[in-house]
């Protein structure tokens, strides 16, 4: 089968799901409007989910479960920084614009770094460069300017989880 | 008031921490010196906080229409604000908005100099 | 001074609280005691939008009250029980995030289609 077919299929999928989770309602009248419109998404627009192909195995089930409760405990852990700064007297900020190292090399891998890196404590992705594989990272306290620093301090906590899930 | 269930209980815990960190996302917004620093408290704070409201509305309500679109509406924010965040952080950065006065380094604004830039 | 302004600040968010929680409204559900800290913590988004000093600070403080406007349908839709107003929710906050790009790429200045 071609890729842009199974990339079809897949966004036919997703449409329906999300259509009966919103309505909720499963008469006849329903069910066919929703297969409908999920096919006109899926005709139209449905060429741009998957882009290149990859095997499928078990471990990266697994290994999605793990990469959201870490993406959790770091939310928390982010908020309860931003807390800290905010309601201190003298606001200990110290900005600042890093680069950041990174291995990997697929768009969907990249974009769920930078997300993931702007939902961590004290940090927001500004730019990638993709030839050089670098990320520009605001830092609201720099610790230190060196690029090998800030790369274990930011980048790697994901990069170990997203190498095994997205590449 | 009325008596409530359990799972109703644990659901105000919830919504009543999401609230607590919307309210520090806002002061942060409001406190913070320039556009940067206000984007980062602000985005992750409000992030965090309207997705614990709605995690609290699933567990309060349980399995009915409000709380399977709660989950969903929770996936669709945490999907989306990042994205945001960081394309308005781009635009203010390539328009030349310029940053505070306790910033110590900035490597993107090198990288642009060095590089020459190509036109759109 | 700085400490001076941030004592008057904690001063005024005590009395608020304690205005809202123990003295007015007692009668009422506790869930519009809560909507009713959100509309305070929008009203403080809005002094930002008069306020900020350049362009950028507007955009994301709309983009924020976006946010902000999900976690008050939802609160809204446990308070009067219909199940439609997380569907005003979803909604806005889709048009929120088209919003908050358009916003982002005038700024820089590029076309919408690039």
């Amino acid at each position: 089968m071609k890729l842009e077919n199974k990339s079809r299929i897949a966004v036919f999928v997703l449409s329906c799901i999300v259509w009966f989770l919103i309505t909720l309602n499963f008469s006849l009248a329903s069910i066919v409007a929703g297969i409908i419109l999920s096919a006109v998404t899926a005709i139209f627009a449905g060429e741009i989910l998957i882009i290149t192909e990859r095997k499928f195995h078990l471990g990266r089930v697994f290994y999605t479960i793990g990469y959201i409760i870490k993406l959790f405990w770091e939310m928390l852990k982010a908020n309860f920084h931003v807390a800290y700064i905010v309601v201190h007297p003298k606001l200990p900020v110290k900005p600042g614009i890093v680069r950041v190292k990174t291995k990997l090399t697929r768009d969907s891998a990249l974009t769920m770094l930078a997300n993931s890196i702007t939902l961590t404590p004290g940090t927001l992705t500004v730019d990638i460069n993709k030839d050089e594989k670098i990320l520009y990272v605001h830092w609201i306290y720099v610790k230190s300017q060196d690029i090998k620093v800030s790369t274990e301090e930011i980048g790697s906590r994901f990069e170990k989880i997203l190498e095994v899930v997205f590449e | 008031m009325h008596s409530l269930a359990f799972n109703q209980i644990i659901g105000y815990v919830i919504i009543c921490f999401g609230i607590l960190f919307d309210f520090f996302g806002v002061l942060g917004l409001l406190r913070l010196p320039d556009v940067y620093n206000r984007l980062q408290a602000a985005t992750k704070c409000v992030t965090f906080g309207s997705a614990g409201i709605l995690i609290g509305v699933f567990i309060y309500s349980g399995f009915t229409p409000t709380g399977f679109k709660a989950i969903l509406c929770t996936v669709f924010i945490l999907l989306t604000s990042p994205v945001s965040a960081h394309a308005i952080a781009k635009a203010a950065h390539n328009s030349g908005i310029e940053m505070a006065e306790e910033t110590i380094v900035d490597h993107y604004l090198e990288d642009m100099n060095n590089e020459p830039t190509e036109d759109k | 001074m700085k400490t001076f302004k941030w004592f008057i600040g904690l001063i005024i968010i005590v009395t608020l609280f304690i205005l809202n929680f123990f003295v007015f409204f007692q009668e009422i559900d506790f869930s519009y005691k809560l909507i009713n800290v959100l509309l305070f913590c929008s009203l403080f988004i809005l002094m930002r939008v008069v306020k900020g000093p350049s362009v950028a600070d507007r955009i994301v403080a709309i983009d924020i009250l976006g946010i902000l406007i999900i976690g008050i349908c939802a609160l809204l839709s446990i308070a009067l029980e219909r199940s439609y107003y997380i569907d005003i929710g979803i909604a806005w906050g889709l048009q929120s995030f088209i919003g908050a790009m358009a916003l982002a790429k005038f700024l820089e200045g590029r076309s919408l289609d690039a």
